[in-house]
């Protein structure tokens, strides 16, 4: 063994020890270093984030006064709001792409594409990701299906309209709605090419966390977010393989006229000669991937509130071992719990029980990590900038959407809310917000280490107060209008005069939307500015512990100058006293993971 | 692993600086990736299980449609498949002999190993088009009813099936031309009818008593369900269409899902086994010029195996759920 590891020292000093020149296109475009592709993750997720949101709030204002005529639409959607008035149909597609995108293209790909990348290879110590050249195609990929996606926008008959689940047979059925033809076919090729793009960026996750670790850097002194996204690059693996299975058979559904998911279909009259298939097939592979992607998307951003919170708490995080336990349980009970997507789907009602079973016990993790936050901010030093303050926020978000997700696993229960904005304030909340906060709080905290600059810490207090409160304010009175009755995706609902009086709930969420909305403007410009202009970076500003602070600010393709520093210690040992009272370095709160371990000192039991 | 590794030095093996699988980057990357590719075989399996279990009374018995060798004649059920099988298997057998004459450094005999498995593998691919065609084609012809469902034909004396060709009329009428205007589905050229007319097949029925139905639904002794002659010319009136051979549509063995399915997985695995083919000449092309010898290590060859192997293994589970049970 021991030759293997002085093999292995050496194969590193060799390989990376000296900067070839970069011309251009090898350092900004087509680069293989993974700071660089993070930041392009990052950048290429946030501009879709844009259009994702800025989608929400068209469809907003169209629930919140139907039938009026806006300018805006007339802007933006040009044919498909005739005199101004929203389309019913392209209503739907602003549905679907706007689910699509958030889901994966923001909080997959843009959160942790740009994360795992930043932090995987500076965190563990290592020069680069396993193979830069795969990262590098994932990004490129990546990018290709953004663009795919964001194209289908402009087609004659309009994007894909099915929702983000796309389910048969309005995702099969090329004549069934404007958006199942080339819309949805461009749908599905998108996805397509990301699920190859994410496949090769967790496999390169997975085997830069296993083999790349620096000496001492063992599993269990991982920082927590490099924790997080192993587990989710395992899941990713595990689960997006599935959805590509439901995609290829329904692609040869749509094209070759197989009946996987098809069975007895009238149009204009005319039978169609599918026979035998089942569309509770494909709600059974989609929601195989479904659910998991749940959590692809949150846990980095738990990962990420771990270590800013410990660090702005001056704290170590409180239960590291039962963190990382419960990070892997919701990982592995993530796998099958799918079925409570299903509850009314015709699907057995015993197996309802069954999913009701598995699903309440997420609840168990959930809350282990919600009360280790709280706990770890207890009597804590608190730093209250902008990425602690998101990082609470998550905390909040997370306990009040977990909540109504005990309501909503209870098959008994879930029945009665189906299909309405129940259901829609509680997914928002406990993975939209939630993970949201996570990328603001991951954006304010390593942006330093990203640009070499820092951002301006009041445009961000600005930021979060008023998204925390606006983010609320769309969202809380959401679960009074969802037990209302009121049914999601319908264009209006001026039809049903009972769900009148709601009319002025509505109108309040689109405010608070459009107000949101703003205020990512403020994010986007001090994002922007501060790249440019922004005060320039120290090596730690944050006094923090983990292995990215010991790498100079200046970027260059292998981290460190010289040697990759040792790890003695784990990423928590914030304002570790001796028995006396005094810091264990004098005169400073905080011992990074690379300083050995002092004289006496005992290493905390973790 | 090491069998003379200490307990100290195992506490080490997870502690970082090293590579605690003992194994390469890349060799780690096509295991993962095998466990995704695995995925997206077992979502097709499951579905494929899904929908079989939905008509399980009527699925059609495998050894019934796959019953060809090529250059025979005659009811071989499951030989063919069966040879398949084993060529493909023993091309995982060269691969590891590949691999491990790659670990002795011994070009000439990775390169032999390597040059069987590729043989192995195009046997198999070109075996498996040739199945694919015989069951495109079809065997005996069957009718559809308007309900969608398979009548096939079966001499009463002997037992056997009985084709088409055997009892059909031949009613000489001239055949009506479906035009694009008077329909959703218009199939411009006329290679797609069936050999012998509705009509045809049902006046040959009619005036041969010794021909009897059999449908679809199995019986409790794993049988199709034969009916009686009275039977027999009760149910060939709702008959709506001739089928010949299989497509993704319509397929004269039975419930149109088996042939999707056939289609689909064999399809899907086929075109794994064809990339394992074209990876593996290229490997072999590096191999005979030198290129693993120089680099000191035959890696590359361990990890084309893992893949190979992973696609023969996906094999085995295909061809247990297609053809054994």
């Amino acid at each position: 063994m021991s030759a293997i590891v002085q093999e292995h020292t050496e194969d590193h000093a060799h390989d990376h020890g000296h900067h070839h020149k970069e011309t251009f296109i090898t350092k900004y475009i087509f680069s293989q270093d993974h700071k660089m592709i993070a930041k392009q993750y990052l950048i290429t997720g946030l501009i879709m984030g844009f259009i994702g949101i800025g989608m929400s709030l068209l469809f907003r204002m169209q629930l919140a006064f139907p039938g009026e005529s806006f300018l805006l639409f007339e802007w933006f959607l040009g044919d498909w709001a005739p005199d101004g008035v929203m389309d019913a149909d392209i209503y739907l597609a602003l549905v679907t792409i706007h689910g699509t995108i958030m889901v994966f293209f923001v909080l997959t790909a843009g959160l942790s594409g740009t994360f795992s990348n930043l932090l995987i290879p500076l965190q563990i110590g290592a020069r680069d990701m396993a193979s830069g050249f795969l990262n590098m195609i994932s990004y490129w990929l990546f990018f290709i299906s953004s663009v795919i996606m964001v194209s289908s926008i402009f087609i004659e008959a309009g994007p894909a309209a099915a929702g983000w689940t796309i389910y048969p047979p309005l995702s099969a059925l090329p004549m069934a709605q404007p958006g199942s033809g080339l819309g949805m076919t461009l749908w599905l090729v998108s996805m397509a090419v990301f699920i190859a793009s994410s496949l090769m960026g967790s496999l390169n996750y997975i085997v830069t966390v296993i083999n790349l670790r620096t000496k001492g850097m063992s599993m269990t002194r991982l920082p927590l977010t490099i924790w997080a996204f192993f587990v989710t690059a395992i899941i990713g693996v595990i689960s997006f393989p599935v959805l590509l299975s439901a995609a290829l058979l329904l692609i040869m559904d749509r094209s070759f006229g197989t009946s996987f998911f098809l069975s007895d279909i009238f149009i204009q009259g005319e039978v169609l000669h599918y026979q035998g298939g089942s569309p509770v097939l494909f709600e059974h592979l989609f929601w195989f991937l479904g659910h998991p992607e749940v959590y692809i998307v949150l846990l980095p951003a738990l990962g990420i509130t771990s270590e800013v919170m410990s660090t702005n708490a001056r704290k170590p995080i409180f239960g590291y071992r039962a963190m990382v336990a419960s990070i892997l349980a919701i990982a592995f009970l993530s796998t099958i719990v799918w079925g409570h997507h299903m509850f009314i789907s015709g699907m057995n009602p015993f197996l309802g029980s069954v999913f009701t079973f598995t699903t309440l016990l997420i609840a168990i993790p959930s809350a282990v990590k919600a009360f280790n936050y709280i706990t770890t901010l207890w009597k804590g030093n608190l730093q209250l900038n902008p990425a602690m303050l998101f990082s609470i926020g998550l905390v909040s978000t997370f306990i009040t959407g977990g909540l109504t997700g005990i309501i909503l696993g209870d098959s008994t229960l879930d029945i009665n809310v189906h299909d309405t904005y129940f259901v829609v304030a509680h997914f928002h909340l406990v993975m939209g917000i939630s993970a949201l906060y996570g990328l603001f709080a991951g954006v304010y905290h390593w942006f330093p280490k990203m640009f070499g600059k820092m951002m301006n810490k009041n445009l961000g207090y600005v930021h979060f107060w008023v998204t925390a409160v606006c983010a609320y304010g769309v969202f809380f009175p959401m679960h009074f209008v969802g037990m209302a009755g009121v049914p999601r995706r319908y264009y209006e609902n001026t039809a049903f005069p009972m769900f009148d009086e709601l009319t002025d709930v509505q109108v309040l969420m689109t405010v608070f939307a459009l107000i949101a909305g703003a205020a990512q403007l403020v994010f986007a410009y001090n994002f922007v500015h501060s790249i440019f202009y922004g005060r320039p970076a120290e090596q730690n500003p944050w006094k923090s512990n983990t292995l990215e602070w010991t790498a100079p600010v200046k970027h260059f393709h292998g981290n460190w100058e010289g040697e990759i520093p040792e790890v003695h210690r784990w990423a928590y040992d914030y304002s570790k006293t001796w028995d006396n009272g005094d810091y264990i370095i004098p005169g400073q709160d905080y011992v990074p993971q690379h300083i050995p371990l002092q004289e006496n000192e005992e290493e905390l039991q973790h | 692993m090491d069998t003379s590794v200490t307990p100290a030095a195992e506490e080490n093996v997870w502690g970082g600086g090293n590579k605690p699988l003992g194994a390469s980057y890349g060799k780690m990357m096509m295991w993962f990736f095998i466990v995704s590719d695995a995925l997206t075989f077992s979502g097709f399996l499951a579905a494929y299980g899904f929908s079989r279990f939905k008509f399980i009374e009527t699925w059609p018995i495998a050894d019934e449609v796959f019953t060809h060798v090529p250059f025979f004649h005659g009811n071989y059920p499951m030989y063919y498949v069966a040879f398949m099988t084993f060529i493909l298997i023993m091309s995982s057998v060269t691969m590891v002999l590949a691999v491990d004459a790659g670990h002795h450094m011994k070009k000439s005999k990775v390169v032999l190993y390597m040059f069987l498995t590729i043989i192995g593998g195009a046997i198999f691919v070109g075996s498996q088009a040739w199945e694919w065609a015989t069951f495109i084609k079809g065997d005996y012809g069957a009718l559809e009813t308007k309900g969608g469902r398979i009548l096939q034909f079966v001499n009463a004396e002997t037992g056997e099936r009985a084709a088409l060709g055997d009892f059909a009329a031949s009613i000489p009428d001239v055949r009506q031309e479906h035009l694009e205007q008077n329909g959703v589905w218009y199939y411009g050229d006329e290679s797609s009818l069936p050999t012998y007319s509705l009509n045809e097949v049902v006046e040959g029925f009619k005036s041969n008593p010794n021909i009897l139905i059999r449908t679809e639904t199995l019986t409790d002794d794993h049988q199709k369900t034969m009916l009686t002659r009275e039977e027999s010319l009760e149910r060939i009136e709702d008959a709506v269409l001739v089928v010949e051979g299989a497509n993704l549509v319509r397929n004269e063995y039975g419930s149109r899902l088996f042939a999707d399915f056939f289609f689909f997985i064999t399809g899907f695995h086929g075109f794994h086994v064809f990339s394992g083919v074209v990876i593996n000449i290229i490997i072999f092309f590096n191999i005979i010029l030198g290129t693993y010898e120089r680099r000191g290590h035959y890696e590359m060859v361990e990890k084309v195996g893992l893949y190979w192997h992973f696609v023969d293994l996906v094999w085995v589970f295909v061809f247990t759920f297609f053809y054994l049970v």
